[in-house]
């Protein structure tokens, strides 16, 4: 392994890891605060319960989550010192703002995870609400930054240095509405569905316990909604890629050749020395459409882009179908929710099928799948390039010999703390409350 | 006074209160380790009940000390995180050590074993962290950092792997555990355990003591132009008199029992000594080829980067007014118990 390969591997490995963190502790906040403030308004004491649960199993995440952060804030000197001695001046601002971000989210973090004794409910359910937005504005202004090494803007090219620095134009970047938008609902949808999908598997075992009733719920609510949204994000996201890197969105598609009316193509692998995708199901002009509004209109392939400047296409093809697919399942089972809800006489029975919480259990992963191939989709897709069209990832890269051996260490590291992490919190959700329903309980008494 | 001039210094600022918060949540590891005697339990349970609330809000000094690093001064960003690539990895498995470690033990089962298992991770990395911190400063004083014509010429172990750095590493270790031991007086209303950490800072304290001299020594060789700066300077006198004033406070006021005087002394003694760096190194950011101005991001990138750092201190500084009064003021239940 050369040290490119080696500091790619680690800043990947890195990233994938922190993502699952990250994306819980945007949305893992805003579902204690809803249960929390369901308490306050019902006292009913079972969803004071499940926030403090939730909270016990987030206060692990964050700290996993805020010292790989940290981590990944030092690899970007340490594997890309190029990149931001020449970028840090133009996108050092998005992660300034992360950091009051991430402050504030430290801050009250600290306050609702140790002070439920200590200051007033509504006071408690304000620094929760703190973290939720603070988390959600954190994972923004990263997202802002990458967006800008896919869409560079805000300077100008002179004698290979950035001149006429705009930090303002920069975080405006074409790519930043789409991508966080993108990224946002993925948080949500996510963690929505693997909280739904733990308490999904507990309520097979448990049938009438009300405190995974509760909990499935608001994580059903809110996963549910964002993945309905998520594909018109989505699609917003696409259209944006089209414009501002084409051969990206050419690599999506296993797009060869130039084509008016090109096809969407579902599955399929490409053969990057025959410049083919095979079996795939195409959609006649569904890409033309889907990425231009324009049946007819020209996409441009893989082979009339300059040889040096493909990413590689079939890792990009591949994780782009399996993203795709995970969101539309999600999107169904959604849907599916949505109508069991609406279709149940009696409300407290629409979570009564084994079938619907098999399929919940099943699902739960499928937001975690879809954003860690999404990532592949959009860092793999930039390649060769760290910035897009203005500096290359192997010029960017620290002249420190021996990479492999941090990649080795991180990589080793962050197998035992996830090993770990997943002990914990198995340990935790094994732990079920006790929560009969009344009738249940009428019933084993009667027995 | 120029832009930059202000950043640098708000990035000063930053790195003494990162000292000041975090390396005390480090220095709490340290006396984790050295928790002995027939109060060892409760000794451990109040370092964890200080610290728990509020490492992960002062451990993002760090971070802002990192990103303003990166924003204003993207060359000497990549300088340091070039030269010192290897005692920054170590660092950051410290960090990451010692964060999931404290964690995981209070969330792991509550049997003697596991948790002595994870204490000894929590504390171990509590030791290697600010000692590595050291050594990173230490390195950067050092002025063995040179970059010529953008390219390091000095190699990945030279700037670092010397008597200098190592020496300032002990001294930062040394002063947060005199820091941790100083605030944990004040974090119990129970005498015996008051006396216990009154007793670790007076070692702590002349651990510090040492060790500065050490540094100072080591520094005629070792950090030849920033000792000069501390040595010859006109602010220098003023400098070592307020110093050694502190220092002298902090003995007494732990003599008397003055534990209030004594966190006032002992915190700006560590911030006088930080700033005493600072001015000795300016105008240089790394030692001895990269100035605060060289290395200066352009000048608007530098105004909105202090618009944002005045807008977000305007909303941080309540917050965390807010989060320290809610947990470091003794709770009346607290002390009937």
């Amino acid at each position: 392994m050369d040290d490119l390969l080696a500091a790619r591997s680690q800043m990947a490995m890195s990233l994938a890891f922190h993502i699952i963190f990250a994306a819980i502790g945007i949305a893992m906040p805003f579902l204690m605060i809803i249960a929390e403030w369901r308490w306050l308004r019902t006292k009913d004491e079972i969803y004071l319960t499940l926030a403090k649960r939730w909270a016990k199993g987030a206060a692990i995440l964050f700290a996993v989550g805020a010292v790989s952060g940290t981590v990944l804030s030092f690899e970007l000197g340490l594997l890309w010192p190029n990149f931001m001695g020449y970028a840090g001046s133009i996108i050092g601002m998005p992660f300034s703002l992360e950091g009051f971000a991430f402050f504030t989210e430290a801050i009250f973090l600290g306050i609702y995870l140790y002070g439920w004794k200590r200051v007033p409910p509504r006071a408690h359910l304000f620094a929760g609400a703190m973290v939720a937005l603070s988390g959600a504005l954190s994972g923004i202004f990263v997202v802002i930054a990458n967006a800008w090494m896919n869409a560079p803007t805000g300077f100008r090219i002179v004698d290979g240095k950035p001149v006429d620095i705009d930090p303002i134009a920069a975080m405006m970047n074409p790519a930043a509405f789409p991508q966080t938008l993108h990224m946002t609902l993925a948080a949500y949808a996510a963690t929505g569905f693997v909280v739904a999908g733990i308490h999904a598997f507990m309520l097979l075992r448990d049938p009438h316990n009300r405190f995974h009733k509760a909990a499935l719920a608001i994580a059903l609510v809110v996963g549910g909604t964002t993945a309905i949204l998520q594909p018109l994000s989505g699609d917003l996201l696409a259209k944006s890629v089209a414009k501002t890197q084409p051969v990206k969105l050419a690599a999506f598609e296993g797009q060869f050749q130039t084509e008016q009316g090109a096809p969407l193509r579902i599955g399929g692998i490409p053969d990057e020395t025959a410049g083919v995708t095979r079996y795939a199901i195409e959609v006649p002009y569904g890409l033309s459409y889907l990425a231009y509004g324009d049946p007819s209109a020209t996409v441009k392939g893989l082979n009339d882009f300059r040889r040096g400047e493909l990413p590689p296409v079939a890792v990009v093809h591949v994780a782009f179908q399996v993203m795709v697919a995970c969101g539309v399942a999600m999107m169904f089972i959604a849907l599916w929710s949505a109508w069991r809800y609406v279709r149940a006489r009696r409300k407290e029975t629409w979570l009564e099928s084994k079938w619907f919480l098999r399929a919940l259990v099943a699902g739960g992963s499928l937001g975690f799948v879809a954003i860690e191939t999404g990532w592949v989709v959009t860092e793999v897709g930039r390649q060769p390039w760290i910035i897009h069209g203005v500096m290359r990832t192997s010029e960017a890269v620290t002249p420190m010999p021996g990479l492999i051996i941090p990649f080795i260490t991180f990589t080793l590291l962050y197998i035992f703390l996830a090993v770990i992490t997943v002990w914990l919190l198995l340990r935790q959700v094994a732990a079920s409350p006790q929560a009969p329903e009344p009738i249940a309980k009428e019933a084993r008494l009667a027995a | 006074m120029r832009l930059e001039t202000i950043i640098a210094g708000v990035m000063v600022a930053s790195l003494v209160l990162y000292a000041l918060l975090g390396g005390a949540d480090y220095g709490g590891g340290v006396w984790d380790l050295f928790a002995f005697g027939k109060r060892a339990r409760e000794q451990r349970v109040l370092i964890a009940e200080a610290i728990g609330p509020v490492w992960e809000a002062n451990h993002v000094w760090l971070i802002l000390v990192i990103v303003i690093l990166f924003t204003a001064f993207p060359p000497a960003f990549a300088a340091i995180a070039t030269a010192l690539h290897i005692p920054i990895t170590l660092l950051l498995i410290g960090i990451v050590l010692r964060g999931t470690s404290f964690t995981f033990r209070s969330h792991d089962v509550q049997r003697d074993d596991v948790q002595r298992r994870w204490s000894l991770v929590f504390s171990i990395a509590s030791i290697i962290t600010p000692v590595l911190l050291g050594i990173i400063l230490g390195a950067i004083a050092s002025g063995t950092i040179r970059v010529e014509n953008g390219v390091l010429s000095t190699g990945f172990f030279r700037s670092w792997l010397a008597p200098f750095p190592f020496a300032v590493g002990f001294f930062a270790l040394a002063l947060f555990a005199f820091l941790a031991a100083v605030y944990l007086t004040l974090e119990t209303q129970v005498r015996e355990l008051q006396e216990d950490f009154r007793a670790r800072a007076l070692v702590a304290g002349v651990a510090v003591g040492l060790l500065a001299l050490i540094v100072f020594v080591l520094a005629e060789k070792g950090a030849p132009t920033v000792r000069a700066g501390i040595s010859r300077t006109w602010w220098a006198l003023g400098l070592h008199i307020f110093t050694a004033v502190f220092a002298t406070g902090a003995f007494y006021a732990l003599w008397t029992k003055k534990y209030r005087l004594v966190r006032v002394c002992a915190a700006s003694q560590v911030t006088l000594i930080l700033l005493g760096w600072a001015f000795a190194q300016f105008p240089n950011l790394v030692e001895p080829d990269i100035t605060i101005t060289s290395a200066a991001a352009p000048p608007i990138t530098l105004e909105l980067l202090l618009i944002a750092l005045v807008l977000g201190a305007v909303l941080l500084f309540p917050s965390y007014y807010y989060l320290f009064r809610i947990f470091k003021t003794p709770q009346s239940g607290t002390r009937t118990q």
